[in-house]
């Protein structure tokens, strides 16, 4: 996994797009723009739509208006692009079975199985769990599993949903480490977070979401120097918004 | 009591009558459960993982059939088989081969409704991790079909034991025809009648010690692969 000419899946263009779960409106008319670069945070409330807005951009729910590309694609299945889902589930094999299963759905051809398989084991700090079965690991090393298998897809773009929720400080900086080893890699990582500081920590820009609405999108040290909204400079001084 | 000790030397002797009731037994049971699992399993999974109009009706149906009675579906395959039955040109009535088929008709519903319960229950957990992965829908139900093997051990351990342990279904379609198609269960149910005891209860014995051993074997085999997977 080196540096690589940028993919056809990004960037990614939002346009317009709503999501609907019944009369309920989950993303409302939202508009932005993920480019390649420095990782961008969604931060906001509790059900302010991040989660959905991962699953939409990683192209799993269908908008209801609005359209979606991928660098200037509409449809395109998800082969450059993963996801790591906030309780991501683990398949009952081994952690390497898990990552060798990734490799197979991608595609990537046999011959270079063992040596990928290596490499993303090594880059969230699995290296000798290989043979552990996987349902049986602690959840950071559920967690680092998690992102291995969707590393050896060989993803432009890496969405995390809330990668650190539940995990205790020592797990929430290795996974942190990971994010930046990533990022460094020229692998677009889009993560949400509830917690300010690890926003501050990873973001290079900032997606403020609310009630399904993009709040406002900033550079990460314009953001939290100032914020242009009322919400947005609410919730950075740590204020509840309802 | 000497109906126990006499059992018990039948069985360490090795009566050949004993043993050829013992080995027919398992043959038809387990041809039975292969049959079954081949028809139940993908269909399991196939209703599992697909939406069609009236399938609640469907697992509603499976469900029930669980507890199809064991004479009941013996009299539907005897009008079957039977010589102006819409089968009766096989001429297989009072065979082994009819024991097998009304067997399967009994297991197959219970493999194949544990395993879309199963399947269902597997899909629900990896749905989205099958589908960001841009899994096709033949390596899904393999993936799930292998991912819950443990789970469906138990499935065809279950079925099994419901194959191994009736007697309403073979005594009809097998005619419990000594040295042909006696299998335990009828030996036990005619000598108890004639008032063979110590044959009854030998049999009954082996057919206990039988169940427990294959199910031990299992759970020691599902164990060991736990252990490697998880």
């Amino acid at each position: 996994m080196s540096m690589r000419a940028p993919s056809t899946d990004l960037p990614i263009s939002f346009e317009d797009v709503s999501v609907t779960a019944g009369a309920v409106t989950i993303l409302d008319r939202i508009s932005l723009n993920l480019a390649a670069g420095s990782p961008t945070v969604l931060i906001g409330p509790n059900g302010s739509g991040k989660t959905t807005f991962l699953r939409t951009a990683m192209g799993l729910i269908a908008p209801a208006r609005g359209r979606i590309t991928w660098g200037g694609q509409e449809n395109t299945p998800p082969v450059r692009r993963a996801i790591v889902f906030q309780r991501p589930a683990m398949l009952r094999r081994s952690a390497a079975g898990n990552v060798r299963y990734a490799l197979k759905a991608a595609k990537i051809p046999r011959a270079e199985h063992a040596a990928r398989l290596a490499e993303v084991l090594a880059l969230v700090g699995l290296e000798g769990f290989g043979e552990r079965a996987a349902r049986r690991m602690s959840g950071g090393e559920q967690q680092r599993l998690a992102l291995a298998r969707a590393l050896a897809r060989d993803p432009a773009v890496l969405f995390l949903d809330e990668p650190t929720a539940s995990l205790d400080p020592a797990a929430t900086k290795s996974i942190e480490d990971v994010v930046r080893a990533i990022a460094s890699r020229g692998i677009k990582v889009v993560m949400s977070t509830h917690d300010l500081g690890e926003a501050r920590r990873l973001a290079g820009d900032i997606v403020l979401l609310h009630r399904g609405r993009v709040i406002e999108t900033a550079p990460a040290t314009a953001f939290f120097i100032s914020p242009r909204t009322e919400e947005a400079r609410k919730f950075t001084a740590g204020e509840l918004l309802i | 009591m000497p109906e126990d000790v006499s059992a018990l030397h039948l069985i360490l002797t090795g009566d050949p009558a004993l043993l050829a009731i013992v080995r027919l037994s398992l043959i038809v049971s387990l041809s039975a459960v292969i049959l079954a699992a081949l028809i139940g399993v993908p269909f399991g999974a196939l209703v599992a993982l697909t939406r069609f109009p009236g399938r609640e009706g469907v697992v509603v149906v499976l469900n029930a059939l669980m507890g199809l009675p064991p004479v009941v579906v013996g009299l539907l395959v005897y009008l079957s088989l039977s010589r102006s039955g819409p089968l009766g040109s096989w001429g297989i009535l009072f065979t082994p081969q009819a024991m097998v088929i009304a067997q399967t008709i009994l297991v197959a519903p219970i493999i194949a409704a544990l395993t879309r319960q199963t399947i269902e229950d597997l899909w629900a957990e990896y749905r989205d991790e099958l589908t960001a992965m841009n899994v096709g829908p033949i390596v899904r139900v393999a993936t799930l079909i292998w991912d819950a093997r443990f789970s469906l051990v138990t499935t065809l351990l279950a079925g099994f034991g419901r194959a191994a342990a009736e007697v309403g279904a073979v005594i009809i379609v097998g005619g419990n025809i000594d040295g042909f198609t006696r299998t335990m269960t009828t030996a036990i149910a005619l000598e108890t009648s004639k008032g063979d005891l110590p044959l009854a209860i030998g049999l009954g014995m082996v057919l206990i010690a039988i169940v427990v051993a294959i199910n031990a074997l299992a759970w020691t085999a599902r164990r060991a692969g736990e252990r490697m997977a998880g």
